[in-house]
């Protein structure tokens, strides 16, 4: 594992669950038992219907990029020495899009609508980052 | 919807011109800049019953205001919805008037942005000063490297996608609003540059290239805005509030899809309130942190179809003398912009409604109506649309 010097995410009662996911190569989005809609990011109740009959459901790691872009400038540690790279939206095959880096690919060859899988990094031994490469 | 066209105007303007300024505070600007802007409109303190003012920085409020300025002002209005914030609060002056709240208020902002070496646009993480991430949203978004100026450039890149717009008509935007800061002595970039120069420029984040960013300033000013009662005491003709609209946008859920952006749905309120169409319009204050801001804002206003805002923005018609003249000032791409510019936006807007630049280039002919539209926040996450129409009697 290398060292890991950009931000770690924070977790919390509301997200756990996605963060324990990732660490086993799983990625969780939520679904409302009572409207049936997707949502993303995770939060506390149904953003569509504001009930509270959320869960969590594994996704299929799949999707599209939604849009990109390259990024050639951002002073912040972490991500300075890693300029440039690519900055994504990605909507997965569920509907909902997250975003994303897009990762094991030239930034030149990135476009929209090119198919992505989730792809998992360890940062540390509690989180695994989720980035999206080319699909295999 | 209750007729409002003619209760509340902007009676008074300042505007700061320092673009830097480190041995100033903030609360000194706003201070120097309140002051000027009474004197202004012909007002003096005690005319003053409301306070509106929106800050990055939390020590700055409504509240720190007051007491900078020893004010005991009855009506405090504290909205924060980024740079569009100011035409946020101008439409609650209108409320607050219209409902015999409030007889004259000051709307205030400034920021020491440049002095104080912030990175506004490229900053990533950390950017706003927040020691870690917060659970939701910012741990699945800020983990990812996310600037502002990112954040645009996705929307920029799915427009090009969708509707075949290219860098060089997003530049003829870069292009028009420098050639109306060559006429602002106080203007930070004052020398004309062509499509070439833009499209040949360093690349921030693909596709937008360093001159479809705005310019990073201090600076700050002051707007007075009274009822039509206190009008009549007042120094210059009053520019009415004729309309005004607020929305926000986000991602929905992740579902929503951001190439509509919030002006979208803060112009129909406003163009409804004031009684106008698009045709009346005789110029337009447009936020431009960046180009494509420009672009999205002018399709989801209506002034184009979505799509169409490429072929809109070319050959001239954004110039004084065009179709749509926008920005005069030279907008946040070549004038200032402290970070959140859109108080700047009514000071142009009443200038040019005044005729204050008669007899020169910069003057719009026969301003009568002018529109502000302030976005605050980013395109890609989340933003406020704010709309507000303005006119002369």
């Amino acid at each position: 594992m290398t060292t890991w010097n950009k931000p770690l995410p924070t977790v919390s009662g509301e997200t756990r669950p996605f963060w324990d996911a990732c660490r086993r190569g799983q990625l969780l989005i939520q679904k409302c038992d009572r409207c049936g809609e997707f949502q993303f990011y995770p939060r506390g109740i149904c953003a569509n219907c504001w009930s509270e009959d959320i869960r969590w459901v594994t996704a299929s790691g799949k999707g599209t990029v939604w849009t990109y872009t390259v990024t050639y400038q951002n002073r912040t540690p972490g991500f300075a020495e890693d300029v440039p790279y690519v900055l994504a939206l990605v909507e997965l095959e569920e509907g909902v899009r997250m975003f994303t880096n897009i990762v094991e690919c030239p930034p030149r060859d990135v476009s929209i609508g090119m198919p992505v899988e989730v792809t998992f990094v360890q940062a540390n031994n509690q989180i695994s980052v989720p980035y999206f490469k080319p699909a295999g | 919807m209750p007729d409002l066209k003619r209760t509340a105007a902007i009676v008074g303007i300042h505007e700061h011109v320092t673009r830097y300024a480190p041995d100033k505070s903030e609360l000194q600007i706003q201070g120097e800049s309140v002051i000027k802007a009474l004197e202004d409109a012909g007002l003096a303190k005690q005319d003053v019953d409301g306070l509106l003012t929106a800050s990055s920085s939390s020590r700055n409020s409504g509240l720190a205001l007051a007491d900078y300025l020893n004010m005991y002002p009855s009506y405090v209005d504290n909205t924060t919805v980024g740079g569009g914030s100011f035409e946020f609060h101008l439409s609650h002056c209108l409320n607050a008037i219209a409902a015999g709240r409030m007889n004259c208020a000051v709307i205030t902002y400034s920021s020491l942005a440049r002095s104080g070496g912030v990175s506004v646009g490229t900053g990533g993480v950390g950017r706003f000063g927040h020691p870690r991430l917060e659970p939701s949203p910012d741990s699945f978004e800020e983990l990812y490297g996310l600037t502002t100026v990112g954040l645009y450039a996705m929307i920029a890149q799915r427009h090009m996608h969708l509707y075949g717009t290219t860098s060089e008509q997003l530049a003829e935007i870069a292009v028009a609003v420098r050639h109306h800061a060559s006429m602002n002595p106080e203007a930070l970039f004052r020398n004309p540059i062509t499509v070439e120069d833009v499209v040949n420029s360093r690349m921030i984040s693909a596709p937008l290239h360093l001159p479809d960013c705005c310019v990073i300033t201090d600076g700050g000013g002051a707007v007075v805005v009274a009822s039509a009662e206190v009008v009549r005491n007042c120094r210059h003709t009053p520019v009415w509030v004729l309309g005004a609209g607020e929305a926000v946008a986000h991602q929905g859920a992740g579902k929503r899809d951001l190439q509509y952006i919030a002006a979208r749905q803060s112009h129909g309120p406003a163009f409804e309130m004031a009684g106008v169409t698009h045709d009346d319009i005789d110029m337009a204050m447009i936020y431009d942190s960046f180009t494509i801001t420009v672009l999205e804002t002018l399709e989801d206003l209506g002034f184009c179809e979505k799509g169409e805002g490429g072929d809109f923005v070319s050959g001239g018609r954004l110039k004084v003398g065009g179709e749509l003249p926008i920005n005069t000032d030279g907008g946040g791409l070549s004038s200032n912009h402290p970070g959140m510019r859109g108080i700047f936006l009514l000071m142009e807007a009443t200038r040019q409604l005044r005729h204050e630049f008669e007899g020169t280039p910069r003057q719009v002919p026969n301003c009568n109506i002018a529109l502000c539209h302030g976005t605050g926040g980013a395109l890609g996450t989340r933003h406020s649309g704010g709309t507000a129409i303005l006119g002369r009697d």
